[in-house]
């Protein structure tokens, strides 16, 4: 039990290492924070692209969303941290995984908005039509919002799922939390700064998570 | 009035689902302030004929004419004309993220392009005329299917429309909900409102319609004053349609 203790509560240890797992974790903040917004976005925007049926836009965003929904993401962010550089293309390893990680979640919040809008009561789309209000028109003041609020349980999941991945950053040198964490640890010759990162990535989620289900409560509305 | 200049004119419409014929040659005539009266067993086309009228279903063949506009050219810009005819449909279909306010100003302000506080005046006018002034705050899902469907008339005629379209607007209603609800379309059609009414509420067509027409199979089969049709029909299927409907 001591032994246990030791590898993995050593204060000493723990002491030493908390200023840097507390560096890595603002930069899985950051990056976490950057994904949801623009991969939420650019699922968002491929949604409301998508219903316009315009057919060889539509193929392009079933090719774009398939293929990174397929993908793993360590997979893409090995490709693109390694591989870009030969297309003459250098990005910083915090870049590569913002873009990655937002594609990736962008690809499913496009499926989760899409299936949103497509659940959308085709009579709300003819009383909005009938008073003169055009597609664009009906598509954002009437069907998004009520698009936005079916999605949310699935897409807070989704979001979470996906943005702890910030995590695979650590393989294309990105210094967040389990970086640092991993470097620590071979410096110290003790895991107290991975438990370090566990109640680190747990301060990150955990509030996500109850936000999640403050919103859920926050926008339903009954039928 | 017969010589005005008729509000709604469908001429020869045809509509074809498929394989499916649903109306096979249909002519209306709305007359301003007429309330026509659309009957017939479902599936005979009536809803159909009514959503042709604002081109909800484009119709296969024939023309449609809204104040003497030909709403069936090409190049007629469907959102203008769509201004000038209000509809009622019988799920309501109600914008539930809205407050009944908020639903009927929708339009004003998107498609009239008219400023928020002068818009909320004229829905709460439109909303005082349903007998829902009261429910302006009220969302959709705290209204009961009666008021739900007053606001959407509200909606409708907040717009100021040459005419409504009401599609069954009762059908969705528990009975003793029923009454307000045509109690509102009573009083519309005394302040003149022109309307195309398709409903199985025969006892208000009575009462109320200036022109009954009974469809079946994608035709106008007989049509004239409530008078005419429900007490001297002269077509077999008018009287057994008719029999169905009333006997219980």
């Amino acid at each position: 039990m001591d032994a246990f203790l030791d590898q993995f509560f050593n204060q000493a240890v723990m002491a030493k290492y908390l200023p840097d797992v507390i560096g890595g974790l603002w930069i899985t903040l950051a990056l976490a924070g950057l994904v949801i917004v623009t991969g939420i976005l650019l699922g968002l925007a491929l949604a409301c692209l998508r219903s316009f049926q315009i057919g060889w836009v539509n193929w392009l965003i079933v090719i774009f969303i398939d293929l990174f929904r397929a993908l793993p993401p360590l997979v893409l962010l090995i490709v693109g941290y390694f591989g870009l550089p030969y297309a003459g293309l250098q990005l910083s390893g915090f870049a590569i995984s913002w873009l990655c990680l937002s594609c990736v979640l962008g690809a499913f919040a496009e499926e989760i908005f899409w299936a949103g809008i497509t659940s959308v009561h085709k009579g709300q789309w003819e009383a909005a039509r009938s008073t003169g209000l055009g597609f664009s028109q009906t598509l954002f003041c009437v069907v998004i919002p009520q698009a936005i609020r079916m999605t949310i349980p699935p897409l807070t999941n989704r979001t979470i799922a996906i943005t702890k991945n910030t995590a695979l950053a650590s393989v294309v040198a990105v210094q967040e939390m389990l970086t640092v964490a991993q470097t620590s640890l071979a410096y110290a010759a003790n895991t107290s700064p991975l438990t370090l990162a566990a109640i680190g990535y747990l301060i990150v989620f955990l509030p996500l998570v109850i936000l999640s289900r403050w919103i859920e409560t926050r926008f339903a509305w009954k039928r | 009035m017969s010589d005005a200049q008729p509000v709604v004119e469908a001429l020869g419409i045809h509509k074809v689902f498929g394989d499916l014929e649903v109306l096979k040659g249909i002519d209306l005539k709305v007359n301003p302030q007429d309330l026509v009266f659309i009957i017939g067993p479902s599936g005979s086309g009536k809803s159909t004929l009514l959503r042709c009228c604002n081109l909800l279903e484009h119709p296969t063949k024939g023309v449609v004419r809204v104040v003497g506009e030909e709403i069936t050219a090409k190049g007629v810009d469907i959102n203008r004309v769509r201004q000038h005819i209000g509809m009622v449909f019988q799920n309501f279909n109600l914008y539930p993220h809205m407050s009944a306010l908020a639903n009927v100003t929708l339009a004003l302000r998107k498609v009239k392009n008219i400023q928020r506080s002068q818009a909320d005046e004229m829905a709460h006018r439109a909303l005082t005329r349903v007998g829902l002034d009261d429910k302006a705050t009220s969302y959709p899902n705290e209204l009961s299917g009666g008021q739900q469907q007053r606001v959407a008339i509200a909606r409708a005629i907040a717009m100021e429309p040459d005419v409504v379209l009401f599609d069954e607007p009762t059908s969705a209603l528990d009975p003793e909900l029923v009454g307000s609800v045509l109690g509102v379309m009573r009083e519309l059609r005394e302040s003149g409102m022109t309307m195309v009414v398709v409903s199985h509420e025969m006892r208000f067509a009575e009462e109320a319609a200036d022109r009954v027409l009974f469809m079946d199979e994608g035709v106008v089969v007989e049509e004239g004053s409530p008078e005419q049709v429900f007490r001297n029909s002269q077509h077999e299927r008018t009287r057994s349609f008719l029999s169905r409907v009333t006997e219980h």
